[in-house]
């Protein structure tokens, strides 16, 4: 299919592009999973993949373990596959196959293999689903040597990073966080698609860092225009990679701003922001000058009532909240 | 009475021989293998644990003798057996289980991670049901690839309680996916015995619920199991479909390392000794060898173990800085469609 060079299209449709260049220009890629078909998938990402490459884009029964552990034995023999895991939160069902063998598999078989397989996770809430619809979960995975993890929040690098993961030799989780897929961005298909790894700065600033990722860098940079407004300049940090993490970039902007916010949908308990604040404390530890602040969600289900919900789930004020805080020790 | 041979037979035969002393040679050498294994634990020599097929070797080697060489193998925590079936050389694996660099695996896998992709074999398993996807997987492989091998996956009959069994033989079954699952029902997973925590009396039922044939046989005689796996797999490479064996088995030893056995009886014990595999393969070579060949196999065998040993012996251990390295593929490292790398 022919595209235009540059454009306006959705998330979703960059995720579709993505997956129709990849399927389209190379037989070794298979796409799997349930109700991709017909159906078009939960979120309507797949669409019409499933006629243009009838053979490789495979609608599943409802196995996520098993689905998934076929995703392992089709990248041992040859093939690069991706899986729809429908809701982020139907993950747990796949972790067998994610942890135990398609990240292990390079390390314990001593190099002879690897597993290119690319999990597509649906993520987020403030969608009134509840706690079985809602989660992003990205904190679980943190510690999982041999797994990759992307999140990208615009539509050029969720092109970009789909592309580069399925193209990686590594299991990678990629997160499309639900409130982005109707979001419009521009992409440019002359974008240098580049190694998974690499953060975005997507606001210069110097009072203030912030970081986060996927939905999360959208909330930051309605709350820096906020802080702008009260003359507090924020440097909002797209992670996009969350493993490996770019590191070096979240320290150059601390070191000149010398204050820190880590913004995350997911649990603050061991999650995303724990650990970039532990490696900025440990790289950084001179260059802070006030209180290091995470936002995230508290340690609790997350509820299904709209309004149980939105006191759950970070928003725009605690972010402004959490940078003032950060400009003194009190 | 003996019937009078006629030419054709009397070549038929001859290939049949040919077979069972192979057959037997392997089996035997796997019985070395696990006992060399099993001294050596005894001797602290090894770390961490195993997971011993003693008494079983004539299911690896009956559905061996029905594959190719570019057929897929997937096995599972009791692995040794089904990889020196496949082809697995002797020293390679003590040198895995020592943690020497020669190891197919270069040490980092052991007993239940040890995987060879230049003889396409994917894999022991240290997950209880872990395999059985990814044998499915590879059967997609090779659908989709269009050619006619076939994925063999071992599974014990503990593991048919896992959902990744039920899951994978509903996949293969829907999608006719070239996989013969092969059940290796030693009665035991662990302590527990299947009549306890199993709905069905054999393994093979449940596939009917799948659609898929399944064929029961006598997983201690190695002809019988290779006569059945012969007829399987061919149907199975043939394009009909999955196909499941349930190989009714006893392992002599302990489930691992440790194990005192008070989960069952000695006498139980000595009867399914008397039905040792490779007695009776021993006695179906006898037909057709004299058996001052069959001592001379023997101590053959026994001499390759010894040697393979020695030789794994002498390795480098792996090397305690390496043990950071290789977590993950680079770009350049994995041929994306190259399914036979050089292990
Ligand atoms: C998921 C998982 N659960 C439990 C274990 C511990 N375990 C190892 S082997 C085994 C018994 C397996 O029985 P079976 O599948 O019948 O194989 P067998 O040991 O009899 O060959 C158990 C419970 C494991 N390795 N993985």
């Amino acid at each position: 299919m022919e595209y235009m060079q540059r454009e306006k299209i959705s998330y979703r449709k960059a995720i579709y592009r993505a997956l129709d260049r990849v399927l389209g220009s190379d037989e070794k890629v298979v796409f799997m999973g349930e109700d991709i078909s017909e159906y078009g998938g939960a979120f309507g990402v797949s669409a019409d993949l499933y006629r243009r490459y009838p053979s490789r884009v495979i609608s599943t029964p409802i196995s996520e373990g098993s689905v998934a552990g076929a995703a392992v034995g089709l990248s041992m023999t040859g093939y690069r596959v991706i899986v729809e895991i429908m809701f982020m939160d139907f993950i747990t069902l796949a972790m067998d196959q994610i942890i135990n063998h398609a990240a292990n598999i390079h390390y314990m078989y001593g190099g002879q293999v690897s597993c290119p397989i690319v999990i597509r996770a649906p993520a987020g809430g403030y969608r009134g689903y509840g706690p079985s619809h809602s989660k992003t979960l990205e904190g679980l995975f943190l510690g999982i040597p041999g797994l990759k993890i992307v999140a990208p929040s615009t539509v050029q690098d969720a092109w970009g990073a789909l592309i580069s993961a399925i193209y990686d030799n590594n299991p990678v989780l990629f997160i499309e966080h639900k409130l982005l897929y109707n979001m419009e961005g521009e992409i440019d298909l002359d974008y240098k698609i580049g190694p998974i790894g690499r953060a975005r700065i997507a606001r210069e600033g110097a009072d203030v860092t912030v970081v986060s990722h996927s939905y999360g860098t959208h909330l930051s940079m309605r709350a820096a225009q906020e802080l702008s407004a009260q003359g507090i300049e924020a440097e909002v940090i797209d992670l996009v990679s969350l493993k490996p993490l770019d590191i070096g970039a979240v320290a150059a902007s601390v070191e000149k701003t010398g204050r820190l916010v880590t913004v995350e949908e997911g649990d603050l308990s061991g999650g995303v922001g724990a650990e970039v604040v532990s490696r900025v404390v440990e790289d950084c530890l001179p260059y802070i000058d006030g209180r290091i602040v995470r936002v995230g969600k508290p340690d609790v289900p997350i509820p299904a009532s709209i309004m149980a919900e939105s006191r759950v789930l970070p928003g725009v004020d605690d972010i402004v909240d959490a940078a003032k805080r950060t400009l003194s020790w009190e | 009475m003996r019937q009078k041979i006629k030419p054709v037979e009397a070549a038929l035969a001859a290939a049949g021989a040919l077979n069972v002393v192979e057959m037997y040679k392997k089996a035997l050498t796997i019985r070395y293998f696990e006992e060399k294994v099993d001294w050596l634990f005894g001797r602290g020599k090894l770390g961490g644990t195993t997971h011993l097929c003693i008494g079983q070797e004539a299911v690896p080697v009956g559905v061996a003798s029905a594959l190719r060489a570019d057929d897929y193998m997937v096995s599972t925590h009791r692995g040794h057996g089904h990889l020196i079936a496949k082809g697995g050389e002797p020293a390679r694996i003590f040198a895995e289980l020592l943690g020497k660099s020669e190891g197919y695996c270069k040490g980092r896998g052991g007993t239940q991670h040890l995987c060879v992709m230049g003889l396409n074999f994917l894999g022991t398993n240290g997950i209880t049901g872990g395999g059985i996807p990814i044998a499915t997987g590879a059967g997609l492989s090779i659908k989709l690839s269009g050619d006619d091998r076939v994925a063999v996956c071992f599974f014990g009959e503990g593991a048919s309680n896992q959902g990744t069994f039920h899951e994978s033989l509903n996949m293969a079954s829907v999608w006719k996916l070239p996989v013969v699952y092969v059940c290796e029902n030693n009665m035991y997973a662990m302590s527990t015995r299947f009549a306890r925590i199993s709905a069905s009396d054999d393994v093979a039922a449940r596939a009917g619920a799948y659609g898929i044939e399944a064929a029961i046989v006598d997983g201690m005689d190695a002809l019988k199991v290779a006569e059945l796996a012969g007829k399987v797999v061919g149907r199975v490479r043939a394009g009909g479909g999955p196909a499941l064996i349930e190989a009714k088995t006893y392992r002599f030893c302990g489930h691992s390392k440790s194990d005192p056995r008070t989960y069952r009886t000695r006498e139980e014990e000595e009867m399914w000794k008397g039905k040792d595999p490779i007695k009776r393969l021993a006695a179906a070579a006898a037909e057709f060898i004299p058996g001052s060949e069959i001592e001379g196999i023997k101590r053959g065998v026994l001499a390759m173990i010894e040697d393979a040993y020695d030789a794994a012996e002498k390795g480098s251990d792996s090397s305690t800085d390496a043990a950071l390295d290789g977590v993950y593929a680079k770009r350049e490292d994995i041929v994306p469609q190259g399914n036979i790398q050089s292990a």
